[in-house]
């Protein structure tokens, strides 16, 4: 059984389709990225599988380790394994970062059927992750990304998937607004959290970021559907010669079949 | 008016028995403020919406509901009764049933020498001078008929001295008891907080109800005076069941370099007032006016500030969070005065509102009277909703949407809670309100909006 499986997925946002039919199996251990123009759906596909609710789905099914996602609370999904890295992190003051970060745990393990951890348990494992994001251990008594740099967000949302440990994650353009340096401390995180049991999902317009986390599948998205797959080569293809020539293809196809 | 009259007439006949029974223990002095005050208050009766001050709180059903004076027949508590209310590391606690002190289950002995804390009405022949030149001198009851009516029934309430320089580190908690009685009874708590040159001490005003909903209707009025140099901390929490009227009014008058934090809790109560009125009267005065509302089910919470800058180079700052679910409805209105010789004021409003349902409301309003011309005054005010963004955020993470929803509240409730600075009350209003919002999360509606209002106006200088 795959770890995820999404069949035939249209997907609207008030009332305007914005997938149109999406097949994507990803198994466990695999990279997959998405890549696709402004305004392809990338984000939506992102989304959805977070389960944001604004998102209405009018077709299709997503299976996650064999369980209906799209059946499933924003929560209830995270309890499940799916961790997404948002593009735009949600600056929420007034809730310390330790403590949000302990609480989602706790969350997690208690649907889990494990035992919550005190903030004694919970200190040596937050520390140890926050090397990993060579951060500073003073964020963390600040609110939640609350006046972060752009970078600090970013390095926030991996620090929170490497302490929360899900089975698919979902980096949403974790890549802009970072320069080389913070992307290579965000990549390096997220290589370090690559592992058999773990999936991931890789979504970015540009293909640097796949210098440093280099993917097992390139999928493009052109307008709500997924219009061809291969391997890193293809992120490279699309960097020399940019998305016009596989938008161009996709609409011949579309007015083929038409 | 015939109708007027007839309502005010229990108020009439309580005045009359209530003068009758204290005519050998009260002096002149005392006699003649009441005297004073209960005409005023027959004269003008209970305001109307159509008085600028209560424009947003209907009194009509506290008009018609005939409250009588609360009897000495209280149920007696032990000290064990009060165990739910206990704070820890308090200085002194002070209880007051139905507006009596009780002596037996209360603890004065532990304050440090210089520290005067009893029943107002037990030390009003042995402090009778100190009493007589602060009791009644600041409060204006012209203005308020609420406070005309306490200083009618003005008989007993805390009474709390602190000497010159001498420092109370601990809080010192009033916890005010009312009791259900088998009919409407209302009670009429008057405090006096005197904090001599130097002196430093906090003071809790802790309301609560014992027993089963009947209609109770608590009229207080603290003064407070600050002399020169004094800091001082006052903490009001207003946790009465929901059939309970309390109106209440803080009077600060702070001296040269006096430091005042007032801090006000309105988390229970079917009608709530509370009027906080600091008089900045001697140079270099520095007042916090710090609030948290927290409205459910039909409560109605008004929040009246009106702070006075009098004499230059004072310093206020208003910080007032409000959170109203259900048909809830809270009033703020933050008034302020710079009098002609106030120069170099600064103060600073900011009203914050979280409005959970779509029938719960606030009516906010700033106003600002400025006769001097070298002042810094801004004010804001913002209504909204739960950020959807920060729910979904947290529910990203695994949190659950009731423990999300608390979280956001615990957060935005926190920011007033933060600025209360003396640990002990901290740490018993951070419960209080942690148990408070436990009653909200689960009730807050699925669907949100992303409105948002905000006013930010300034004044650099205004004739």
């Amino acid at each position: 059984m795959s770890l995820l499986e999404i069949r035939n997925l249209h997907v609207q946002v008030g009332g305007h389709e914005i997938l149109k039919g999406i097949d994507l199996t990803i198994d466990a251990g695999e990279v997959h990225s998405i890549m696709g123009p402004n305004g392809s759906g990338k984000s939506t596909l992102a989304q959805v599988l977070s389960r944001r609710e604004s998102y209405e789905v009018t077709e299709g099914e997503i299976l996650f380790d064999g369980k209906d996602l799209l059946a499933m609370k924003p929560e209830e999904a995270a309890c499940e394994g799916v961790f997404m890295a948002f593009q735009y992190p949600v600056e929420i003051p007034g809730i310390g970062n330790a403590y949000f970060l302990r609480s989602a745990l706790n969350a997690i393990r208690k649907y889990r059927g494990l035992d919550e951890l005190d903030a004694v348990d919970f200190i040596p494992l937050f520390r140890e992750r926050l090397k990993l994001l060579e951060m500073d251990e003073k964020l963390m008594n600040r609110s939640v990304n609350e006046g972060f740099s752009g970078g600090e967000k970013k390095r926030n949302e991996i620090l929170q998937m490497a302490v929360l440990e899900p089975k698919l994650a979902i980096l949403d353009e974790t890549d802009s607004g970072l320069d080389i340096d913070a992307l290579r401390i965000v990549a390096h995180g997220v290589n370090a959290l690559r592992a058999p049991s773990r999936a991931m999902i890789v979504v970015t317009h540009y293909q640097r970021l796949l210098d440093y986390i280099v993917p097992d599948f390139v999928h493009v998205l052109v307008d709500g559907r997924i219009v061809r797959s291969g391997g890193p080569e293809l992120a490279l293809e699309l960097e020399s010669k940019g998305y016009g020539w596989i938008e161009d293809e996709a609409r011949q196809v579309a007015s083929a079949s038409a | 008016m015939a109708v007027e009259a007839a309502q005010l007439e229990s108020y009439l006949e309580d005045f009359t028995d209530f003068v009758k029974e204290t005519a050998n223990e009260t002096p002149q002095w005392l006699r003649d403020l009441r005297d004073a005050a209960f005409a005023r208050f027959c004269e003008v009766g209970f305001p109307t919406v159509r008085d600028e001050d209560w424009r947003f709180t209907n009194l009509s059903t506290l008009r018609r509901t005939p409250f009588r004076l609360a009897r000495s027949n209280a149920p007696r508590f032990s000290v064990s009764d009060l165990a739910a209310w206990h704070m820890k590391g308090a200085a002194a606690r002070l209880v007051f049933v139905d507006g009596r002190f009780a002596a037996q289950v209360s603890a004065c002995d532990g304050v440090p020498q210089g520290v005067t804390v009893n029943g107002l009405h037990n030390e009003i022949e042995r402090r009778a001078s100190t009493i007589a030149e602060h009791l009644g001198r600041y409060l204006n009851t012209e203005r308020d008929p609420f406070c005309a009516l306490n200083t009618a029934f003005a008989e007993d309430g805390a009474y709390v001295h602190i000497d010159r320089g001498v420092v109370v580190e601990q809080p010192i908690h009033l916890l005010f008891i009312s009791t259900s009685g088998t009919t409407p009874a209302v009670t009429y708590p008057r405090n006096l907080i005197v904090v001599e040159d130097e002196g430093q001490a906090s003071i809790v005003e802790d309301y609560v109800s014992f027993g089963a909903e009947t209609p109770a209707f608590s009229n207080a009025v603290t003064e407070l005076v600050a002399r020169g140099s004094a800091t001082v901390a006052h903490i009001m929490i207003e946790r009465e069941h929901m059939q309970s009227y309390n109106f209440s009014t803080l009077r600060i008058e702070q001296a040269r370099s006096a430091n005042v934090a007032s801090h006000s809790l309105l988390l229970g109560g079917a009608l709530v007032r509370n009027n906080v009125h600091p008089v900045l009267a001697g140079e270099g005065g520095e007042c916090l006016i710090n609030g948290l509302f927290i409205g459910s089910r039909h409560q109605h919470l008004d929040n009246y500030m009106l702070v006075e800058h009098v004499r230059p180079h004072c310093a206020s700052r208003q910080f007032y969070n409000g959170v109203l679910d259900e048909q809830a409805h809270g009033v703020f209105h933050g008034r302020i005065i710079v009098h002609k010789d106030a120069q170099k004021t600064d103060a600073k409003q900011t009203n914050r509102n979280l409005l959970l349902a779509d029938d719960a409301q606030i009516d906010t309003k700033p106003q600002l009277e400025i006769y001097a011309d070298d002042v810094k005054c801004t004010h804001g005010a913002t209504i909204g909703q739960i950020e959807e963004n920060a729910l979904f955020y947290l529910r990203s993470r695994g949190i659950s949407e009731a423990e999300a929803r608390r979280l956001l509240l615990e957060a935005f409730t926190g920011e007033c809670l933060d600025r209360i600075k003396e640990e002990p009350v901290r740490d018993y209003v951070h419960a209080v309100v942690e148990q408070r919002l436990l009653t909200l999360a689960i009730a807050a509606p699925v669907a949100l909006k992303s409105v948002r209002e905000e006013r930010e106006s300034s004044w650099e200088e205004v004739e």
